[in-house]
């Protein structure tokens, strides 16, 4: 039997696949007879389309064909995970940079590519609104055609949609003091090394479709709709992703994909560049005005919060993203009134999408840093404002949510020993702390199936997405630990629509928590049946009989489970199944839907240098500390928020989309798109567990995934400050913003 | 396209093959299409993240920005040509151990880069590491793995007494 394998930090399992270059990512399948496909887009955002002649095009030797929304049926289908307004080419009128008008396809990806460049698109550049404030102009021009925009408030204005949360009375209380200032973050892109690629395969009676989604099962439910096939004749194969982190949870360019293979009637291959990838997937840029109220002694009395979420051309995930992020905008405070207006507002922008924090690291960015801001005016420790703000455990902090779950409290304490808070600084250096909170999973439905071998050896099916985050290797410890089958003996299988039984999503740092208790109950299941199965085999009554892991004990003596298995089904052979499932229903009352499964808290400390002369910060510590429920690998924890915090770390000091005014992309690809590299990052970088076995996971575990990036850049923010006495709104915190900020004298708060 | 292929030779993972190739093929796509060899990954396409970093003539390079014809005569060793019989180098063992893998896509490049470090320098310090890896981005990781994976390999080479412990 095994013992501790959980909170044991077993290696990665897929790890070594991985290092030997044999794992199979999508980019790596090849289809016997395919084709090659390559997107014609226009070098602008928003243009009307007046013609697209394909003439040049298809005499390029080894062209087959060429796509456009001329051959398309009326209306052009359209698709999104919440909104069906995403056609699957252009419909006449681009809306953002990248956004394809045609797609080619040819024997070869050279023959594709030089095809494309010889489609001639004639058309008309028209002006783009990619700022907030354009976005809010009543008389600014629609974004989207109000035919596509069914029949809400706002259909005639480029606010998707705007939601009001709060409690208290914000207008009447009282405060010592009020502090108001508008943050701003930038568009930034997931970056996942691996670029988009995809491939369609028409089969006698559907499609298969090679996609590396975070969703299968919500890819499968979209090309069923755009194709008008039942969700049995449309297979997902989803190999895990080389990195996603949001940016593959939904469906960009698959629907276009498949229906040009099947009217081609041959599997077809799309690979983007990284370019390309750059405008299929990004994050929403936020202006977050925030007016707080603090008593004298720093308690906190109001937060009165307006975010302004710069959304692309069309919703995907994001009028999602904002509510969800906007509805604890207030972070993990004991606040006794709150008022949160929150809108996600169209532009001639790419469609932004899940990123890693889901809209919360927007939130905090302002709301943290506004304590920072009382903190220095009521002349208090940056630490104390906050412990003296955050509930205890089991303390309700919002009136109709759960209470606090964790010890956040720890979070801060243990973020600020291990950064040295307190400590002399030498001149140039500076430390802040933030704390970041993201609501967790609201709605869930996870399925799995085990299947424990005549050998002992067990097979677990799941339809989550292992994209780097280990779920093979936690969900091998949870079977490890209940059945007591050796690692060694355990098969993790995914991404396989035909095979793997459904799942919601792999999305909110859900899949430990939700699709692990699915888990545990399969285990459960193969253990009810195998005390069943030794009650037929020994001639016992079932109820003397108790199951451990690996392990039947009988009131004459114990067997092993190869022993019952054996005894058993003898020479006719069998196995047993074992099946799980787990779901949080939709509870309609609840602005979100459900209230969140568990909050996702963390305390981040930063110590930084800055250079004066040049602007240029360096990091030298970064702290998170998570209040994660139980760590089932503790490495495994500690690599997700070693990760996340320097994702954060780019958005904080590098990482931005620069915009012309028409709504181009001028820095896509990875030479203008700078993220961290080795020499960006931290020497110490660590990440600190708190562990109380109070979550609702197995184990009492929580999600972790996101935690890292969440307050990373309040925490640099407010070292930044303490190294140059001035603070920064806006990000990301480049030497220019910073030389600049030096070079002027400082606003007053 | 063109109207020519190019005949070249070229020794891949120690073993000798004789490759048509287009006349602006990159050696990326000449490993990854022609050779079968996947384990090399392709990103940025213009030299920028290592992704597709392979050993060509004892010299680390970004393969996404070497013509395959430049690579004629040449040496190249890649991801697949590191193990001996499936099982992981010692680098490669570090890389797991040290939970320097997630996602991986970055894995195969930045091993390279890490095989090439190691060769010319057995006993990099820390700061030589993140030198020797700064072209090369993962996503995932933030990298301190990384760095401890590349010190944790130079150490069981030091010590080859150690070299099998986990």
């Amino acid at each position: 039997m095994k013992q501790g394998i959980v909170g044991s930090s077993i290696n990665r399992v897929g790890g070594l696949a991985r290092v030997l270059g044999t794992q199979m990512y999508v980019a790596d399948v090849k289809l016997p007879n395919m084709l090659h496909a390559k997107l014609v887009h226009l070098d602008c955002a928003h243009a009307r389309v007046r013609s697209i002649d394909c003439r040049e095009a298809l005499k390029v030797e080894g062209v087959r064909a060429v796509l456009s929304a001329a051959d398309l049926p009326r209306p052009i289908p359209r698709f999104g995970p919440t909104y069906q307004d995403r056609p699957i080419l252009a419909e006449e009128t681009t809306l953002f940079h990248g956004e394809p008008v045609a797609i080619v396809a040819a024997e070869s990806e050279h023959a594709a590519e030089v095809a494309a460049s010889r489609v001639k698109v004639d058309y008309q550049e028209l002006p783009a609104i990619c700022m907030v404030t354009q976005a809010l102009d009543p008389s600014a021009e629609l974004v989207q055609d109000p035919a596509i925009r069914g029949q809400g408030p706002f259909k005639n204005t480029n606010i998707l949609d705007e939601w009001s949360f709060g409690w208290g009375d914000v207008e009447n209380c009282r405060a010592d003091t009020v502090i108001e200032n508008t943050y701003t973050f930038p568009i930034v892109t997931q970056f996942a090394i691996e670029p988009f690629t995809f491939l369609a395969e028409p089969t006698a009676d559907g499609i298969t479709v090679y996609s590396a989604i975070q969703i299968p099962y919500g890819l499968q439910r979209i090309l069923a709709a755009v194709l008008n096939l039942p969700l049995s004749r449309v297979r997902i194969i989803a190999p895990d992703p080389g990195g996603a982190f949001g940016g593959k949870q939904h469906p960009k360019l698959e629907p276009l994909l498949a229906y040009f293979a099947l009217r081609l009637g041959r599997p077809l291959r799309l690979e983007l560049t990284l370019a390309e990838s750059f405008q299929q997937a990004r994050r929403a840029a936020a202006e977050v005005r925030v007016r707080s109220g603090f008593n004298s002694d720093g308690t906190l009395v109001f937060q009165d919060i307006e975010s302004n979420y710069l959304i692309g051309a069309y919703a995907d995930i994001a009028a999602r993203v904002v509510s969800k992020a906007s509805y604890v905008a207030a972070g993990p405070y004991r606040v006794p009134n709150v008022r949160i207006l929150a809108r996600a507002l169209l532009s001639h922008t790419p469609p932004s999408t899940a990123f890693r924090g889901f809209g919360a690291p927007q939130e905090n960015w302002a709301v943290e840093s506004q304590l920072d801001a009382a903190a220095k005016k009521l002349r208090l420790d940056r630490v104390d404002i906050r412990r003296k703000n955050l509930p205890g455990p089991g303390e309700v902090f919002m009136p109709h949510d759960p209470p606090a779950d964790g010890d956040w409290a720890e979070c801060l304490e243990k973020a600020a020993e291990a950064v040295g808070w307190g400590q002399p600084l030498p001149e140039g250096r500076g430390r802040g702390i933030a704390m970041g909170l993201k609501a967790g999973p609201t709605t869930a439905a996870s399925y799995t199936i085990v299947r424990l071998h005549l050998d002992g050896s067990a097979t677990l099916y799941s339809g989550t997405s292992d994209m780097g985050q280990g779920a093979r290797t936690v969900f091998s410890q949870i079977v490890a630990e209940e059945l007591g089958v050796a690692l060694e003996q355990i098969a993790v299988v995914m991404g396989d629509t035909s095979v793997v039984p459904f799942d919601l999503q792999t999305s909110a740092s859900r899949s430990t928590v939700v699709m692990g208790n699915a888990i545990i109950k399969a285990c459960g299941d193969i253990k009810r049946q195998m005390a069943e199965l030794a009650a037929e085999c020994y001639g016992v009554a079932v109820d003397r009989i108790r199951v451990a892991p690996g392990m039947v004990h009988l009131p004459e003596g114990d067997h092993s489970f190869v022993e019952v298995l054996q005894d058993r089904f003898g020479r006719v052979k069998g196995e047993v199944i074992g099946v799980g499932s787990a779901r949080n229903e939709y509870v309609k009352e609840h602005p979100l839907g459900g209230p969140p499964a568990f909050y996702e808290v963390v305390a981040i400390a930063a110590e930084v240098e800055v250079d004066r002369e040049t602007g240029e910060t360096e990091i030298l510590k970064l702290i998170v500390a998570g209040d994660v429920g139980r760590a089932i690998n503790p490495q495994a924890v500690s690599m997700q928020d070693e990760g996340a915090a320097v994702q954060g770390l780019g958005h904080s000091l590098m990482e931005q989309y620069i915009l012309d005014a028409a709504g181009r992309i001028r820095n896509l690809g990875a030479l203008d798109y700078r993220i961290p590299t080795t020499k960006d990052v931290p020497r110490e970088l660590r990440s600190i567990h708190i562990e109380n076995a109070d979550g609702p996971g197995p184990y009492g575990a929580k999600g972790v995934a996101e935690g890292g990036i969440l307050a990373t850049a309040p925490a640099i923010g407010g070292a930044v400050e303490e190294a140059i006495g001035v603070r920064i709104r806006d990000l990301p915190l480049t030497p220019e913003r910073i030389w600049t900020a030096l070079n002027r004298p400082p606003l007053p708060d | 396209m063109s109207d020519r292929t190019i005949r070249i030779s070229v020794t891949v993972n120690q073993q000798r093959r004789e490759v048509e190739v287009e006349p602006c093929e990159t050696l990326l796509e000449m490993l990854r299409g022609r050779l079968d060899l996947t384990g090399t990954k392709k990103c940025c396409g213009e030299g920028e993240c290592g992704a597709c970093t392979v050993i060509m003539d004892g010299r680390a390079v970004n393969s996404c920005i070497v013509l395959a014809a430049e690579a004629d005569g040449s040496e190249v060793l890649t991801i697949e040509g590191l193990a001996a019989e499936g099982r992981p180098n010692s680098l490669q063992q570090a890389f797991l151990d040290s939970g320097a893998v997630q996602c991986g896509f970055c894995t195969p490049g930045m091993i390279m880069a890490a095989h090439y470090l190691l060769l010319n320098n057995p006993h990099p310090t820390e700061e030589e590491i993140r030198e020797g890896l700064s072209g090369n981005l993962c996503r995932c990781t933030g990298y301190g793995k990384i760095v401890e994976a590349v010190q944790a390999a130079a150490e069981s080479a030091a010590e080859p007494a150690s070299k099998n412990r986990r």
